[in-house]
């Protein structure tokens, strides 16, 4: 019997875990193959250097080596360098990134040689033997000194350090200013960030030599664009390249990406006609996979007496880092309509530098580009309400935009649906604002040590990477669809293809729930595949957390075409009208007629067998659908935090983390919340926790999970999550993306939080990360200032 | 080369292991046991973990050597004849992994925990994974399958 039950909106637990639970997963470095070997990489160790000569003698003679090659050995393995692919303006500059250097190291972890071998260690090995003979000289790891008018150039070809400026206006920003009674002016630093994600990047090829078929199995958020960019640098027929994402273990914007030693093994296999494999150390991993945000920001608020703004003034500068990874000149971009937040006014002015610098390449990060927007904003509209003297909620209640759907936004996007005030005050009740209030101010009264400090963010973020032509206009190098194909089985299971590529975000019980209700049958009778370009072969995958808002729409839109042609098939059966015919849980009957029926099993079957099909009917019951949205959607929320700060260590705890999200109808909030909670974490750990730091010559200082602080539980609460829903009009399903939304609301609430619990002492600003001796050295300033 | 003879998951095995091998390789590459993961190479992160006679050890911290003569479980042990330990079901259950890739590690640490604090408050569950990262889930659901494994097992020996 089909199910009456409805699977969307029901927490069901995740098909996915079984076989993560039992240690059965395939994770890319359990792939082995027969006759495999083994690469690995030598690494600049110097910022910036002339590479006068590789000797690889000594390397290529040590045990276990098979093959050992320089860049320059590599030279003719390239169709094209490593793909960039959002050219933002028409006079970006783009360096050329080939993935062994030449002539050239630019940052500390720059490939300049590779080693073949039979066993990882015994390329390891070998590694430390190969003798680079390096002309060391000047690094430039950090924007301004990058931007000196006498600094050292990263690429020599260029002119300056600037890679771009980019530009974005709506209304008129000097009539703004001109008219304001108040003009807030802040400047912020987001720290270098390091994604993170607890698999490290990892890479196997086979080659099938005779027929110059590729099959790559990569930790990579994107097979499907990889695919494309494999065969465009390496200059392989797309049609004889499968690229295969297996289970893989979180992404963050870290495996968005088209790798130097993804092409690498690529091009080792042809070269050699074996398969090789390469998998990153951790500490590897942190010198040669893309790092996040880094970017200096100033924003002004043009405001009214009474604190409404009327106009935001946004310049941005961005580190690149040595070279352009994948969509690294757009990550900006994707912030540069959301310096207003949730908020009104009438002009919005956008400016935005790159900037190259002797540093591993920056690139999209959980949230990319939103996260530091939301914190500008965010901490800019506090600094406004001290201004007016109001409180955090009155500043945003006189300022939200008004709920409804297809709102304008100061920077001239069209929000999908809004419901800024409803949102927040349900943050509020679940906190208690006002008995939190007054348990602060009790303890600032009796002289406590350890004083409360209470932090907002109600950000709204644009996600869901969206509508094609609105990439196009930003120059974005691919679409914003996505696909899925949906076939009945003829034992009546259902098989979902979809073109996401999950590695944690549980699409196969989410794309399951959704098909099951749409399908009328039961959830486990529908299995979900992906993330291997020969089994779904269309497909833009996974990030900005788009996977469900257009990836899921696919699915669903796909099951409906299903049902319509299964409804023919039945009236035929039946000998109906299909307009004579209801469908529910799976089963089509004559309306009035309720025991003239036939399921879509029966259905599947029939169309399977063809032998009674309508005329002119194909076989099969099965049906394709690419979603391309009309808009992108914008989920929204209220973060509050709670904090205790140690005036005399200046230690930070999270007492309390609430987070009402919004994003719109929900599938399954089981993994909304899942997605929710880990965003918190990473957000949190970017204003607590985290920061890659360089020295002047070039070295990461925090190069091992060592020195660069991820956070365990201990750090952390439990969190109280609660929800609105106001369904999107960007999609039929009324769904909105929730993947990095925790990582975009959360870090400006704890250093909202920090700030208010010091603000007595004249306070304005902490800088991130908040580490104790930060947080007691601005309490000690602060009191030599008043004494 | 030097031999060696380790229980693993109640199967005993004999190998001639270089000295410098890590447990963690001698489980993945020559047992071929690829469920415990290697997410580091510093010991920080604790994807490695297995029980070495019942309890938890960083896999990577260990020399395969070591291991002579000791018993080790997995993940791939972790089930009795076919049935899930508690704490698999309450990870499935209370949606405790994301990716996953942390998993193993995270219920092996948790595991050997509940045998030494069968009835730990949320605190101490945060303070006992200190060693154990995961960049998904943000710890919260893990802390709640935790603790219900620690209810189901303590209602299993009462009742
Ligand atoms: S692999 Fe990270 S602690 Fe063992
Ligand atoms: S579930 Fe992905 S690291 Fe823990």
């Amino acid at each position: 019997m089909a199910t009456a039950e409805k699977f969307v909106g029901g927490g069901v637990p995740r098909k996915e875990d079984p076989k993560l639970v039992t240690g059965q997963a395939t994770f890319v470095e359990s792939i082995t193959l027969p006759d495999m070997l083994h690469v690995a990489v030598a690494r600049s160790p110097f910022g910036s250097a002339q590479i006068n000569n590789v000797d690889l003698s000594a390397a290529r003679t040590a045990p276990g080596v098979v093959a050992t090659f320089s860049g320059e050995d590599l030279a003719d393995e390239w169709a094209a360098g490593l793909p960039m692919a959002w050219p933002v303006t028409e006079d970006i500059r783009i360096p050329d990134h080939w993935p062994v250097t030449k002539d050239v190291a630019r940052y500390v972890g720059d490939a300049v040689a590779v080693v073949v071998a039979t066993s990882p260690s015994a390329a390891k090995d070998a590694v430390e033997l190969i003798e680079v003979d390096y002309e060391v000289q000047t690094a430039v790891v950090d924007i301004p000194s990058a931007l000196a008018d006498d600094a050292p150039r990263v690429h020599e070809s260029m002119e300056s350090n600037e890679c771009y400026t980019w530009t974005h206006a709506n209304g008129d920003i000097d009539a703004a200013f001109a008219k304001a009674d108040i003009v807030i002016t802040e400047n912020y630093v987001q720290p270098r960030l390091i994604p993170s994600a607890m698999e490290p990047r990892a890479v196997v090829v086979q080659p099938v030599p005779a027929a110059g078929d590729f099959t790559v199995w990569s930790t990579t958020q994107i097979p499907h664009v990889a695919k494309v960019l494999f065969s465009l640098t390496l200059g392989i027929p797309e049609a004889q390249m499968r690229v295969i994402a297996p289970d893989v273990g979180g992404g963050f914007g870290s495996k968005l990406n088209v790798y130097a030693e993804e092409v690498l093994c690529i091009a080792l296999a042809r070269r050699l006609g074996k398969p090789m494999k390469w998998v990153a150390d951790r500490s590897e991993g942190y010198l040669a996979t893309i790092h996040g945000r880094d970017q200096l920001q100033e924003i002004e608020l043009a405001a009214t007496s009474d604190g409404t703004i009327l106009g935001y003034r946004v310049k941005l500068l961005a580190n690149m880092g040595a070279y352009l990874q994948l969509v690294a000149p757009g990550v900006p971009l994707l912030g540069g309509f959301l310096y207003c937040g949730t908020y009104g006014g009438e002009a919005y002015h956008f400016e935005c530098t790159g900037v190259f610098t002797n540093t591993t390449p920056v690139d999209a990060y959980r949230g990319a580009g939103r996260p530091e927007a939301t914190y500008a904003i965010e901490r800019a509209i506090e600094a406004l309400a001290l201004e007016v003297g109001v409180d955090a909620v009155e500043i945003r209640k006189r300022n939200f935009l008004p709920a409804g759907e297809n709102v304008p936004s100061p920077a001239g996007l069209a929000f999908d649906s809004t419901n800024y005030e409803e949102n927040l005050d349900k943050a509020l009740e679940v906190l208690d604002y006002e008995a939190t209030k007054a348990e602060q101010a009790d303890r600032l009264s009796q002289g406590s040590t350890k004083l409360l400090g209470i932090g907002f963010s109600t950000y709204v973020e644009m996600c869901g990477l969206a509508p094609s032509q609105v990439l196009a206009s930003l120059n974005y190098g691919a679409g914003g669809w996505d696909a899925a194909t949906v076939r009945m089985l003829p034992t009546g299971q259902a098989e979902v293809v979809t073109g996401s590529s999950p590695h944690g975000q549980g699409h196969v019980t989410s794309w399951s729930q959704i098909a099951a209700d749409a399908l009328g049958i039961d959830y486990q009778d529908v299995t979900v595949l992906h993330g291997d370009t020969h089994v779904a072969p269309h497909g833009m995958n996974t990030y900005g957390s788009r996977s469900l808002s257009v990836a899921g729409v696919a699915v669903n839109q796909a099951c409906n075409r299903v049902v319509d042609k299964a409804k023919t098939l039945a009236a035929h059966v039946l000998e109906v009208s299909p307009d004579d015919l209801e469908f529910e849980d799976g089963k089509f009957s004559v309306k009035g007629v309720p025991d003239r029926v036939q399921s879509i099993q029966e259905m599947a079957y029939a169309a399977w067998t063809a032998h009674n099909l309508p005329e002119g009917t194909e076989p099969g019951l099965e049906a394709h659908c690419v979603f391309d949205p009309p808009n992108f959607t914008f989920p929204f929320g209220s973060h509050v935090c709670v904090v205790e700060v140690d005036t005399e260590t200046g230690a930070v705890e999270l007492l309390r983390y609430v987070a009402v999200d919004d994003c719109g109808t929900i599938i399954n909030p089981v993994i909304v919340e899942g997605q929710v909670h880990g965003g918190i974490v990473q957000g949190v750990a970017a204003a607590l926790f985290e920061e890659a730091t360089y020295a002047e010559d070039g070295t990461l200082e925090t190069s091992s999970m060592i020195n660069y602080l991820v956070p365990s539980a201990a750090e952390f609460p439990s969190f109280e999550l609660d929800r609105t829903v106001t369904p999107s009009t960007s999609n039929p399903m009324g769904v909105k993306g929730i993947g990095e939304a925790g990582t975009i609301g959360s870090t400006p609430a704890v250093i909202n939080a920090i700030v208010n619990a010091l603000g007595h002492l004249g306070i304005t600003d902490i800088a991130m990360p908040a580490k104790p001796e930060r947080v007691w050295q601005a309490i000690q300033d602060a009191n030599g200032d008043a004494s | 080369m030097k031999p060696i003879s380790v229980n693993v998951n109640g199967f005993q095995h004999e190998a001639d292991v270089e000295p410098r091998t890590l447990l963690v390789h001698f489980l993945r590459e020559q047992i071929g046991l690829t469920g415990t993961n290697i997410g580091c190479d510093t010991s920080s992160c604790g994807a490695c973990t297995v029980l070495m006679n019942g309890r938890s050890v960083k896999a990577c911290t260990v020399l395969a050597v070591q291991a002579d003569g000791q018993s080790i479980t997995t993940v791939e042990g972790l089930a009795e004849n076919g049935e899930w330990h508690a704490v698999q079901r309450a990870f499935h259950e209370a949606h405790g992994l994301q990716c996953g890739f942390c998993t193993p590690g995270m219920m092996m640490a948790s595991v050997s925990y509940l045998k030494e604090n069968p009835s730990p408050s949320e605190g101490e569950v945060r303070l006992a994974l200190e060693g154990n990262l995961c960049r998904c889930t943000g710890y919260h659901n893990i802390v709640k399958a935790v603790l219900t494994a620690a209810e189901e097992m303590a209602d299993a020996s009462a009742g």
